[in-house]
């Protein structure tokens, strides 16, 4: 099963995304909110690496707003299986240190990775779906992509 | 004694480009306040604490000699960012310099300065590698020839060049003027100089653009009129190079 990092400047923005897209899983929900407690093989897990690590920010969380390459690389790492997993971002150097990020994976496992282009909100609701009906990764990533295009007014 | 003065003043050591570095992070600290303020007329704000988190990291690092063995890139994570008591070389120095920063510094910047140095890194490693002895210094002729890749490395990162508003706009005229110099065989002292001023009137350059890449670029042609903030951080870069080694 593909699952989703969603990488986001701001942790309670990524967050919001994730549970969001979390109701849209087909099946069972798995509400984990971190990437170490995530470990089924059956249900697409949806992790956050957003924001900075910074233990010393003034936060309520132990992370300022910002993108990090190396923690959005863990996060994969973490999540990753054969299936490959998918990369939802917000925007500027969120894409930035992911695509960082994937260099400094093992090529093996990045080349199982794609960083979507898609809308963060629409683009994780559509993959959350289509990645828990046990679709692959290009088929989850084009759902995904495509979702840019839903006409939210009608003219 | 002159030649060994000579001999000095155009060979670059792992110490020499620490105390660059931490020269850099010094003026860093001093201008957080103004970095952040031009960043916030353009951009979201952060450049100046982003900087400064990660020039603080970087002090700590190059002050406890805790120093990320040379490993090739894509040898995985844990070997990426796993600290070793590596000896110290100087392509060995700079990807350490490159690791800190990344995640120090965080943002844009934190990718983009982390490229110029893991690119420098690589460069210098494979200047080294050949030869009997991998911690000797390196020329200017070759250090210059470092820093170049370093900034091909982060052109490729922020997919931008000339023009555009960025950091490119110091970085690249001042690494010219640097190659410049040293290939009309200038002293160091000239060459850094050079590069300095080289990277002082091209940050002042931002003034006149109109931002394409990055947060700024939002701002469309209102983003005209103001000095980039990164354009500005790399500036003291050059600065603390010339303090450093000229
Ligand atoms: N694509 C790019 N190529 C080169 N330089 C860039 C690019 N994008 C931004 N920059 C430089 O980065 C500086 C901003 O750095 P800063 O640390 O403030 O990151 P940021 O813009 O806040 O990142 P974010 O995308 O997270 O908002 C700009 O002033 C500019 O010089
Ligand atoms: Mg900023």
């Amino acid at each position: 099963m593909v699952n989703l990092v969603i990488v986001s400047h701001s942790r309670r923005l990524a967050e919001g995304v994730k549970e969001l897209a979390t109701q849209m899983i087909f099946g069972a929900p798995d509400i984990t909110t971190d990437a170490t407690d995530a470990n089924t093989d059956n249900t697409v897990q949806i992790v956050v690496a957003a924001g900075i690590p910074d233990e010393e920010c003034d936060n309520a969380t132990p992370y300022r707003l910002g993108s990090d390459a190396l923690y959005i690389a863990q996060t994969i790492e973490q999540v990753w299986t054969q299936d490959g997993v998918l990369v939802l971002v917000d925007l500027g150097s969120a894409v930035l240190n992911t695509e960082m990020a994937l260099d400094f994976l093992p090529p093996e496992m990045a080349g199982r990775c794609q960083i979507s282009n898609a809308p963060l909100v629409e683009g994780a609701i559509t993959a959350a779906l289509e990645a828990s009906l046990g679709h692959d990764l290009d088929t989850v990533n084009q759902a995904a992509e495509s979702a840019a295009h839903i006409q939210k007014v009608s003219l | 004694m002159l030649v060994m003065v000579h001999i000095m003043n155009s060979e670059i050591s792992a110490s020499c480009i620490e105390r660059w570095l931490l020269v850099f992070a010094e003026r860093i600290l001093e201008k957080k306040d103004y970095l952040t303020d031009l960043d916030a007329a353009i951009g979201d704000g952060d450049h100046g604490l982003n900087m400064a988190r990660g020039v603080e990291r970087l002090r700590e690092r190059l002050g406890s000699k805790l120093v990320a063995a040379g490993r090739p890139l894509n040898a995985g994570l844990a070997a990426a960012t796993e600290p070793a008591d590596a000896e110290t070389n100087i392509g060995v120095l700079l990807r350490t310099v490159a690791m800190t920063l990344i995640s120090g510094v965080g943002g844009a910047a934190g990718a983009l300065y982390g490229s110029f140095f893991l690119n420098a890194a690589k460069e210098a490693a494979s200047l080294l590698k050949n030869g009997a002895d991998p911690q000797r210094n390196i020329s200017i002729a070759e250090f210059s020839q470092v820093l170049r890749s370093g900034l091909e490395g982060l052109k490729q990162r922020g997919k931008a060049g000339l023009d555009e508003k960025t950091m490119i706009d110091a970085f690249e005229p001042a690494i010219d003027a640097l190659q410049d110099s040293i290939e009309q065989g200038e002293d160091a002292t000239a060459a850094f100089t050079a590069a300095c001023q080289a990277a002082e009137k091209g940050m002042q350059k931002t003034i006149g653009m109109q931002a394409l890449k990055g947060r700024a670029s939002y701002l469309g042609p209102r983003s005209i009129g103001h000095q980039d903030p990164g354009a500005t951080s790399t500036f003291y870069l050059f600065e603390a190079a010339r303090k450093a080694f000229a």
